[in-house]
């Protein structure tokens, strides 16, 4: 009797399970499986156009040069958005999580949070409209300065990056105030007791505690910044060409959808491996 | 330095950062109200633009069609990842993990990856662009969201209520209605709103799925402001924010945004 009750459980839970998990194989995982195979194809095999396998779109990225090099680019612009916004955030979620208290911290988190998920096209362009040339921030400058500044920020790497920052600054936040929160007070006093200094208690106490929570926010960063594209686009202007820019013209401007596929999928690849290797810390995180 | 000098530092770093955060919308908000459309100072007060938003057909329908997408995949998401909820909830089972798991690619991958590889499949296999496939997409972007939200709702749900309703004779779709759905409610208006906003803020996924002269809002915006912009763009961009923030104001009354209540 056991195995037909265990039996009718397992398929009232399949019901309920299949409908969503059906969803996500046919719009994710089949999709990601459709791009492996189109990376190894010499043109699309619809449209009735002559088509065969082959390795060439891979040779493109490691023998040209051009896609490798913008590739090292928007790394590097992964690892600079991601590091500004550890040293930035980090202090405003340790004020969050140990310096105000009671309802103002719920609030102020809110607000900090909320900016996240309001539209995030919406504020890169909130971004254009401030750096422009003779813009607000220009004026703002200038009003306070006696002296004639031209900031000149708009289409410049600075200008994506302090875009970036405000679109991603709140993950961080969010997982450093979570894993802050988890430390007890009283181990805090206690070293503090014991004649720690203020330093002391950051280096060896706070940050190694709530490592795990910063390093899963500057994963969360990294990953999303590296495939940017809308970012440089608008706030980079002419230098706004990025690994993730080239992805979306062969996809929408030069329509090389096998090499667009192949240079997506090896983006893959290296989400994939940095996932992998935060993955301990991001599952410590987690709990 | 004493230690109540350093608090205070420390929130006078904390109105930094929002200033940091919320200036440029504010700014924006300023400009689509400012008469010139160069954003030229001084500020002038105009509601122009605002004006002729309401006779922008173009951007009206997107706004519609953006509106009436959100609403169909927040039916979709909420309904199968509720479902989903549930029986990871209740049943353990072989593969449960993996399943779990499996919520994350959807997230973690970026969706410049996500949105090509949808494009590429769903052109294979003869959807093609369009708005159905945008709503495919939206829905699986949508459920591991809805999913995380109910469960954590689900968890602090107590089973000896359901296996008290059930030796009342009541039947497993009867507890399922009166007594597991009631509870987790909260959870399935967050998650439902949040499904709302994946869909209504969404562009990467979006611009790679929508039939271009058949786009969503926020697709005509970027294309727009890559055009050269029209002040139009300012007043919408506008109201885009104060709905999605108003949304998530609303969600966070429902769930906890992990702070502690």
């Amino acid at each position: 009797m056991a195995g037909t009750i265990a039996g009718q459980d397992r398929r009232k839970a399949f019901m309920l399970l299949s409908p969503a998990y059906l969803w996500l194989t046919v719009a994710v995982f089949l999709p990601l499986s459709a791009m492996a195979y189109f990376s190894f194809l010499s043109d699309v095999p619809f449209g009735g156009k002559d088509w065969h396998f082959t390795i060439a779109n891979y040779r493109a990225f490691f023998e040209t040069g051009t896609y490798a090099t913008l590739m090292w680019k928007s790394l590097k612009l992964g690892l600079i958005v991601t590091a500004v916004s550890v040293v930035v955030g980090f202090p405003c979620a340790y004020v969050l999580a140990k310096v105000v208290k009671g309802r103002a911290r719920e609030a102020l988190f809110l607000l900090v949070i909320l900016p996240f998920w309001s539209n995030s096209l919406v504020r890169i362009f909130s971004w254009a409209i401030v750096l422009r040339g003779n813009g607000v921030l220009d004026r703002a400058v200038n009003a306070v300065l006696p002296w004639d500044v031209k900031l000149n920020l708009m289409f410049s790497p600075t200008a994506i990056v302090i875009g970036l920052v405000h679109s991603y600054l709140p993950y961080v936040i969010l997982t450093s105030y979570l894993a802050l929160q988890a430390i007890d007070d009283s181990l805090i006093e206690a070293a503090r007791s014991l004649g720690a200094k203020r330093r002391t208690i950051l280096w060896r106490l706070i940050l190694p505690l709530a490592a795990p929570g910063i390093i899963a926010g500057a994963v969360l960063i990294f990953v999303p910044v590296v495939g940017s594209f809308m970012e440089p686009r608008l706030l980079g202007g002419r230098l706004g060409t990025y690994y993730g820019t080239v992805i979306e013209d062969q996809f929408v401007a030069v329509f090389n959808w096998p090499l667009g596929a192949a240079l997506s999928f090896i983006l893959l690849a290296v989400v994939l491996a940095i996932l992998a290797a935060a993955s301990p810390m991001l599952k410590r995180a987690a709990t | 330095m004493s230690n109540r000098f350093l608090a205070h530092l420390g929130r006078a770093y904390l109105g930094l950062i929002l200033f940091f955060l919320y200036a440029p919308i504010l700014v924006m908000a300023a400009m689509s109200l400012n008469a010139s459309e160069f954003y030229q100072l001084p500020f002038k007060f105009s509601g122009e633009w605002y004006d002729r938003l309401w006779n922008n057909r173009e951007i009206l329908a997107a706004a519609g069609r953006s509106i009436w997408i959100a609403v169909v995949v927040t039916v979709i998401a909420t309904t199968l990842g509720t479902a989903a909820s549930i029986a990871l909830f209740r049943h353990d089972f072989p593969g449960k993990r993996i399943l779990q798991a499996l919520l994350f690619p959807p997230i973690a991958i970026p969706w410049l990856i996500t949105g090509t590889a949808m494009l590429i499949f769903f052109f294979g296999i003869g959807i093609g662009r369009g708005t159905p496939a945008v709503i495919i997409g939206h829905v699986a972007l949508a459920l591991p969201y809805v999913i995380v939200v109910v469960s954590a709702r689900l968890a602090s749900f107590d089973r000896v209520l359901e296996e008290a309703a059930r030796s009342l004779g009541a039947s497993a779709w009867q507890v399922t209605r009166a007594v597991t759905v009631p509870w987790i409610l909260p959870g399935i208006i967050a998650g439902g709103l949040f499904a709302f906003a994946v869909s209504f803020d969404q562009f990467v996924v979006s611009y790679f799925l929508s039939e271009p002269g058949d786009t969503t809002l926020p697709v005509l915006i970027y294309t727009s402001i890559r055009k050269g912009f029209t002040p139009e763009i300012n007043a919408i961009s506008t109201i885009i924010i104060a709905v999605s923030m108003g949304l998530m104001l609303l969600a966070a009354r429902f769930t906890k945004f992990g702070g502690d209540r």
